[in-house]
């Protein structure tokens, strides 16, 4: 047991004894949640306009104007004839052109029909898509203006919809607890992932390995500085998405926490295993590095719903740990869910850390013997 | 000249070597790009919802099939009461409540209004926005069939009216992929190609070997070239590979000149290595090369508009994206590969590269002589 303190607190020296690693450490995750906590946003405002109008009249200008004023749209270009849109598309100078037609007023009050064409740069498709419904919305209400009185009311269903949760659709509540999903995941791993590798390239593995330490001693000291590490993040994050974010705090913090404790235990065994199934640090950095990164983006739901994954790549989800979290934590702050919804999650969660510290105590365990 | 060929021959030797660094470099990319960029998408499908029918009426009954048959709703639970589809959507197993009142077919006849209610699951706003909007069109559809049921058609005169005509360019099916694909190509390339850079000098800080190198007669300019080329070749083999991937695979079109598409890249990852290898001197072990590194490779993703469009961010992070080389090449990309665009479009991409690729090379290259005295 002495030996085994001892060793735990060579680990915490080693550590330590790098200010310049530990700075890096707790001011990266900072400096991340509030740059991303701010900037990641999914809505879209200010779409660039290209509009094309060689009537020029009152009915033209005016909707042009509505267009405009709403926070949706800005206008980049204003022409008469349709001759410069696709050069505004090709070099990204527009997300959509309105084209009206030759003498709109005019037909429209000789014929009772105008037309109006609109092109998006469909490259982006969510863009696109919702540009298009804003313009079309924005169309149909000056319609609307045009007939006042004429439609006769009839039976209809007056839906009434209730945005639980987040009433106002804000999307810090959905980004912010992404955003330290993915943090926690990438720097927990990315911090045990080069632990007992380094070990193994400087050589000094020989010596741990003749020592009177067992491999899950091993592991728990490597693990447990991080581990101290990592509750000091969690804390950091956890404050600014309360108090910067204003990310409601509706469940039980204390829940909260201990599912962060879990979680941050998970990812950094993740690392461990890398660790220990690596020979060289440049190996193991582009392991975690390169093989974490993107599908934590990805596949955790932090950016990109589940939901609308297809199905195949739904079941390839399920091998991401932060998916599981992201899911508690979502539930826990905006939702106030607690242990009887989220156990399964939670169970989840567990299970692949006793796997891979599992795994990882056996590697080490065959380089042993 | 022959000194440079031996140093990039070492570096490829020292590489190749690892043989666990073989797939790493040219498999896990490849396997990234093929599973992630399905994933990518925006698209709100199918939504899962809770149907609470206390009417229980031919009308109830109409509306539902209505929700069920738009291929956008699928009822996941039928709920007797209110309190178990609020259950349901707090565990998070639908999306959706959809809540008739009793007595909904009688308004609906006698009143000629019949009040819905929708609950959404807004966690997620903007999926819910969407969401939304879908069930809202299907009731106002149906609201319109029921006119011709319930009332006898009013012959009134059709007021004037706009027609609008709406079509999608460059992506008329509104396919996600193709609009992924290279920007997931992009993150790949620039992690392999940087990475690999930042972690090489200092490797050998740590190692001790860089006081051998420092003392051979190579020059400075034959080192550094002699590092970055042989990470600039796999960089491009990769890109290469990928976007082989992407025609073959995920049918992207590539519809403007590929010659463009590769010497802007070698020009980026110039840039790019050059990052990487500035990073690489003035740290002191791998650890924190690595970390700094994908500090600044993750702002540069996140802050590409790689996922979330660059004009849904404020002002300020706008112009911060103004000094991110990874979105002035993801723009690149995607407007050459999906557009068919040329050099004159790209101009101002171009230009910020061209200065970028300069200033990294000239921050490396006076770095490590600050080592290397």
């Amino acid at each position: 047991m002495k030996t085994f303190a001892g060793f735990i607190v060579k680990e915490f020296y080693h550590i330590l004894r790098d200010r310049r690693t530990l700075l890096i450490l707790f001011g990266m995750p900072v400096a991340q949640l509030l740059l991303f906590g701010f900037a990641i946003r999914n809505e879209v405002n200010d779409a660039r306009l290209v509009i094309v109008d060689p009537s020029n009249d009152v009915e033209t200008r005016e909707i042009a104007g509505k267009l405009l004023a709403s926070p949706y749209f800005v206008g980049v270009e204003f022409a008469t004839h349709a001759g410069g849109v696709e050069a505004a598309f090709k070099s990204g100078r527009a997300r959509e052109a309105l084209l009206f037609e030759p003498d709109f007023a005019g037909r429209l009050a000789r014929e009772g029909v105008a037309h109006v064409q609109i092109i998006t740069d469909a490259t982006d498709p969510n863009t696109a898509n919702t540009v298009l419904a804003y313009t079309t919305a924005i169309l149909q209400d000056y319609q609307r203006e045009l007939a006042a009185g004429a439609t006769p009311a009839g039976a209809r269903i007056v839906p009434e919809v209730h945005m639980r949760y987040n009433p106002t659709l804000e999307s810090v509540f959905l980004f912010v607890p992404g955003l330290i999903a993915f943090i926690l995941m990438l720097v927990c791993a990315l911090m045990t992932s080069i632990t007992i590798t380094r070990e193994k390239e400087m050589g000094t593995m020989e010596i741990l390995t003749v020592s009177p330490l067992r491999p899950a001693q091993i592991i728990v000291g490597k693990v447990l500085p991080y581990l101290v590490i990592a509750q000091g993040i969690v804390g950091i994050v956890l404050a600014l998405a309360r108090f910067v974010f204003h990310v409601p705090m509706r469940g039980s913090l204390a829940f909260l926490i201990a599912e962060c404790l879990l979680f941050t235990v998970c990812a950094l065994s993740l690392g461990i295993l890398i660790s220990t199934r690596t020979n060289s640090q440049q190996t193991a950095m582009m392991i975690s590095l390169g093989g974490l990164l993107l599908p934590t983006i990805i596949l955790s739901g932090f950016i990109f719903p589940i939901a609308s994954m297809p199905t195949p790549l739904q079941v390839v989800s399920h091998i991401v740990p932060a998916k599981w979290f992201l899911i508690i934590v979502r539930g826990i702050m905006v939702k106030g869910t607690g242990i009887a919804d989220v156990w399964q999650e939670t169970l989840v969660l567990v299970g692949m850390t006793a796997l891979f510290l599992g795994i990882s105590i056996r590697n080490l365990k065959g380089r042993l013997e | 000249m022959r000194t440079l060929l031996f140093v990039i021959q070492k570096e490829f030797l020292q590489i190749f070597r690892n043989r666990s660094m073989l797939p790493i470099l040219f498999v896990m990319p490849v396997v990234q790009l093929l599973v992630l960029s399905s994933a990518a998408t925006f698209d709100v499908r199918n939504t899962d919802f809770s149907l609470v029918d206390e009417d229980r009426s031919v009308a109830s009954r109409q509306l539902v099939e209505r929700f069920e048959a738009s291929g956008y709703f699928t009822v996941a639970q039928r709920a007797d009461q209110a309190r178990e589809a609020d259950d349901a959507m707090q565990r998070g197993d639908v999306g959706m409540i959809l809540h008739i009142p009793a007595g909904f077919e009688r308004d609906l006849r006698r009143v000629g209004s019949a009040p819905l209610q929708i609950t959404m699951n807004a966690v997620d706003g903007s999926t819910a926005g969407v969401a939304q909007a879908y069930a809202l069109q299907i009731v106002e559809a149906y609201n319109r069939d029921i006119q011709v049921d319930y009332l006898p058609a009013v012959a009134t005169p059709a007021p004037a009216r706009i027609e609008i005509v709406s079509s999608h360019w460059y992506n008329p099916e509104l396919d996600y992929k193709m609009y992924m694909v290279p920007g997931i190509l992009v993150v790949l390339v620039t992690m392999i190609g940087t990475f690999l850079s930042a972690m090489n000098v200092v490797r050998e800080k740590e190692i001790g070997t860089i006081e051998q190198l420092n003392v051979t007669p190579i020059r400075k300019g034959h080192f550094i070239a002699g590092k970055l080329l042989p990470f600039w070749i796999i960089a491009m083999v990769d890109l290469g590979i990928g976007l082989l991937v992407a025609h073959l695979v995920f049918g992207v079109h590539i519809l403007g000149n590929l010659a463009l598409v590769f010497a802007l890249a070698g020009l980026y990852l110039f840039g790019m290595l050059g990052l990487g290898l500035w990073i690489s001197t003035f740290t002191d072990t791998q650890q924190q090369a690595m970390f700094i590194a994908w500090f600044i490779i993750v702002i540069g993703i996140l802050m590409s508009g790689l996922f979330t469009p660059i004009e849904s961010m404020p002002a300020w992070a706008q112009k911060l994206t103004l000094l991110n080389p990874v979105a002035y090449f993801i723009q690149i990309m995607r407007q050459v590969l999906l557009k068919g665009a040329g050099v004159a479009d790209v101009q101002p991409q171009i230009a910020f590269l061209t200065v970028f690729a300069s200033v990294m090379m000239a921050l490396a290259v006076r770095q490590y002589r600050k080592i290397a005295a």
